[in-house]
Parts: structure tokens; sequence; C-alpha cells
């Protein structure tokens, strides 16, 4: 039995100044993760400091887009909808949905690719995979 | 510096209602604090220290204080780390007892969701304003079910953990709940009744989840010469842990929880082991949450949870480890969303041998609480105190 992923209403996304890049180039269909500059390791999600040692000396680089199932869910609401981890080829795990598919045929491991989402109003696109 | 001995649980008391339409969430405090105070056959004007959450109305304590006419404050806690947060005010009553900061520490929680039709699990919900992970993840309809249902899905993936063995830990908490007058749920079900309820986010069905109940709880925490005046059982704190989970920058594990490191805390303060415990309230916001944190505590070996709640081993008289012998938050009551607070109550009943006849542990002098509070596969609150009858 299918449950093909819905198209639902996205909210808006509240965004703010610190995190205003990453919003941009999603408008503009890519992918940014944060890069410790002191460490040259990778952070999700996106913030103006490194995790690792606190500093400034951050900035947002370009991810290859692609990644595989960490772990998912579906959400078994009217219009189901699946909410995932998706690790990155980079390393991080990121907190998205997995869209365009049937949510029945989803599996921890499966290959995804990034697809940008039209949310509410202005609003900037919410970043979500599908299967690759 | 220890707080083993240096403070005891004096007052405890559960609300008895699980929907509260005709009662403000002020009002429900006020009875909580009341019926904690009864309990332990102190007054008002004995509270010096007084614990509440960012759930008591307005700005906590302020308001609070101001609502139950607390004129003795001389110190105030609002940590707030969901509900978890009543098990960590245990634990920080007992350090401000033994810095001689206050000598009578009052903990409340209340709240009303079920009155207010809240959907607690499976509508998108957030806390406050300016959230940094917000933008990165509301959007995702995240909600409290499928978070919990991702740690789920991980563990199962990793460790073969099936829906039949998380059914197991709702069968022993509705074994309890069958003899709680108050409990929401008092049927006893089946593995296969759970298996088969409907599905809210795979692969947590409904009865993996939680009830969503109004009322609330209270405690009073004093020092050891207060305690030993007043006329109750003596259940001493004798350790306290207490830890936050993330997202570790990306690199996130939702196998596991912040009991992982606020267990040992505990249990080297306490200096007892795992399996010295006699009785364990464990916190059950989902059926899940309750196996990884045996696991994380150490009852068992990681990923072994699943075998170790099978065949009813926490069902009192019957297992190995007798767990939320009150129906816990899975049958009895989760008021306000918040667990830790009724998860602390019914160790105190079960270590002054009050629990219900049927589900007491016998010479039961040894007994631990655990809460997570938050988001089980995001970022929570971890607290867990180790509690002993003397």
């Amino acid at each position: 039995m299918a449950t093909p992923a819905s198209n639902r209403t996205l909210p808006a996304i509240q965004v703010d100044p610190t995190n205003k890049p990453y919003f941009d180039a999603a408008r503009e269909g890519r992918l940014l993760i944060g890069l410790c500059k002191d460490t040259n390791k990778h952070f999700w999600y996106p913030r103006g400091c490194s995790p690792f040692t606190l500093s400034n000396n951050v900035e947002l680089v370009q991810a290859k887009g692609t990644g595989t199932i960490y772990t998912y869910t579906v959400m078994r609401t009217k219009e189901p909808y699946c909410v995932a981890y998706v690790e990155l080829d980079e390393g991080v795990r990121v907190f998205t949905n997995i869209v365009d598919c049937d949510l029945d045929s989803l599996k921890i491991g499966q290959k995804v690719k990034v697809v940008f989402k039209p949310t509410q109003g202005d609003s900037p696109p919410a970043t979500m995979f599908t299967p690759a | 510096m220890s707080i083993n001995g240096k403070a005891y649980i004096v007052g405890a008391y559960e609300h008895p209602t699980r929907k509260a339409d005709d009662k403000s969430v002020a009002q429900l405090h006020a009875e909580v604090a009341f019926g904690a105070l009864q309990d332990a056959g102190l007054s008002k004007d004995d509270i010096d220290g007084y614990f509440c959450t960012g759930a008591a109305p307005g700005l906590g304590p302020l308001n609070m204080a101001d609502y139950l006419g607390l004129t003795k404050l001389r110190h105030l806690d609002s940590t707030d780390v969901g509900g978890s947060s009543y098990v960590l005010h245990v634990g920080h009553a007992a350090e401000a007892i033994a810095l001689g900061l206050c000598d009578v520490a009052l903990v409340t929680l209340a709240g009303r969701p079920r009155a207010e039709a809240m959907a607690t699990g499976t509508a998108p919900r957030t806390w406050g304003a300016n959230v940094p992970d917000d933008p990165f993840e509301m959007v995702y309809g995240r909600t409290v079910a499928n978070v919990y249902a991702m740690c789920a899905m991980r563990h199962m993936h990793e460790f073969g953990t099936t829906s039949e063995q998380l059914a197991w830990i709702k069968v022993a908490a509705s074994h309890h709940a069958q003899w709680n007058e108050h409990a929401m749920l008092r049927k006893v079900v089946t593995v296969e009744d759970v298996v088969n309820s409907p599905m809210v986010s795979d692969p947590l069905h409904r009865l993996d989840c939680c009830v969503i109940s109004d009322g609330g709880g209270a405690l009073i925490i004093t020092r050891p010469e207060i305690a030993k005046s007043l006329k109750r059982p003596l259940v001493k704190v004798k350790g306290h842990g207490e830890a936050t989970k993330n997202q570790n920058a990306g690199y996130t594990d939702v196998t596991f929880s912040g009991a992982r490191w606020s267990g040992p805390r505990a249990f080297e303060e306490a200096g007892v082991t795992p399996q010295d415990i006699q009785y364990a309230s464990i916190y059950d916001s989902f059926t899940i949450t309750v196996l990884m944190q045996l696991e994380d505590l150490g009852f068992c070996e990681k990923g072994q949870g699943g075998k170790f709640v099978s065949d009813g081993n926490l069902i009192s008289g019957v297992g190995k480890l007798p767990f939320n012998t009150d129906g816990g938050g899975l049958c009895n009551n989760h008021p306000a969303n918040r667990g830790g607070m009724t998860k602390v109550i019914e160790a105190v009943r079960q270590l002054r041998g009050e629990a219900h006849p049927k589900v007491q542990v016998p010479g039961c002098t040894l007994a631990l609480a655990h809460g997570t509070g938050g988001l089980l596969g995001t970022r929570h609150g971890s607290a867990t105190v180790i509690l002993e009858r003397e």
C-alpha cells in the first residue's frame, strides 16, 4: 500500500540576521552548511559561532546536496509527511522532510538529494530531500 | 560537596484531577502546594525556598509567590528543562539546603493541557521566540511524537528492537494502573492491543504514547533536623545527576539519552549501583523513552532494552525491576505534559510503603526517579535522583 507524500502548506520560516545568508542561498537553490575555520569541521545547524570553539571564525560553505537517511518517521496525520534526519555526504545530520515519494517505501540508509520547497508568503524555501 | 543525606523529601502530593475544566493553573498550583504541606505536617510560612518552571504562569516564582502568599522566600529556582525539571529540582533543593540557602523547599507543577484541548504530541509546537534551531526544524512539522519516533526507528535499525518489545512497557504500566483509582487508563492491555492501535508516527502507535492530563503535583524537601521532627517516614535524597543532550553540532546520535551522563553522576553520589535499585520511576512520555533510559541508566546493556522489558519484567511482583507503579504517564497521569513530578511522587510512595498494596514493592528502601524533558531526538534535559528510606 502506497502513501504518497502530501503537498502540505509549509509555514513561513523565521529568518534572523545571523541565519539570513543560509536562507538567501536557499532561495538560489544552494545548500550551505557551517564550517568552523578553527577546526576545519562542518557543523549543523548554521549559526554565528563555532559549536567546537565558540569563536566567530565560521563561514557557510556549499554542500554537495546528497546524503543518506539516518532515521525517519511518517507522521500519520490527514496529510501524511515524513520527518527525517539526513546524513549529508559531508557528515552532518540535518533535520528535514523527505518528499515527492511513496512514504511507505523509505528506508534507513537510502540515498537522497536536496530539493527546495516553497513556504508561505515571502519566506525562503524549506530545504528538503527526495530519493536520489 | 555531596548532597547525600543532606535533605529529605517530607511532602509529596499528586492532584487527583485529570481534567480541570473549573480551575485555573494558578489555583492548581495552590492546591498541590497545600496538599504537599498537609502531607508533610508543615505550613505555608515554613517555606523559604520555592521551585517551579516556565509552566507556572507569568514570571514563575514572582507571580506564584504572590498568588500563594509565600512571604518568607530567600531562595528561588526556576530552572526549566521540560518534564525532567521536577527531578532536577529535587537535586537543586537538596544542594540549596546543604548550603544553608533555605530550610524548607516547595516544588510545584500544574497545568491544564487537556481542558485547553492541546494536541500535545501531534501539533508542531515550540517554546518562546528567537529559538535558534526553530528556523531549521519547525517548517518540517516537528512534533513531540515524530521526534521520539525517529529515535525508536533508529533504535530498531541498530539493535533489532521490535514494536512488540516496546509494547511490553505499556502492558506493564497498564497492569499497575488498574489499581489506581485516579488513573486515566485503568484497562489492562496486551501486546496485541498496543501494536494494533492506530499508528501515530512510525513506529509509535497511539498506545505507545502517554496520556494528556491536567493537574499537577508538589514536593516539600527539608533538612535532616526538620525531617526527623515530622511524623512522616524518612525519605532521604541520596544522589542526583543532571545533563543535557542535543544534536552535538550535527553529529547527533539518537539512540541514547542524557541518562547516560546524569545516571552515573547520581549513582556515584549515592554510592550504589543499578543492581541495588528496588523500584524505578522512569520517564514515560513514550514507550521508547523508557527503553532507552533503562539502557542508559545501566539497568541492562545498550541495545538490550527490548529483551529487558519483555515478558513483564517491569511489572511489580512479576519482573526484576518494578517501574511506574502508579501507571506512569502511559496510563495514569502526565500533568501539564511534564512527567517528572509524578515520577518523584510515586518513588516516595514506594519508599514510604504507601503505594497501592497490589503494586507495593516489599521492603522497598532504595528507589530511583529519572526524567527526560524536551525532545529526546533533538535536545533534552536529563535528571536522575536516588532516594533511600531511612
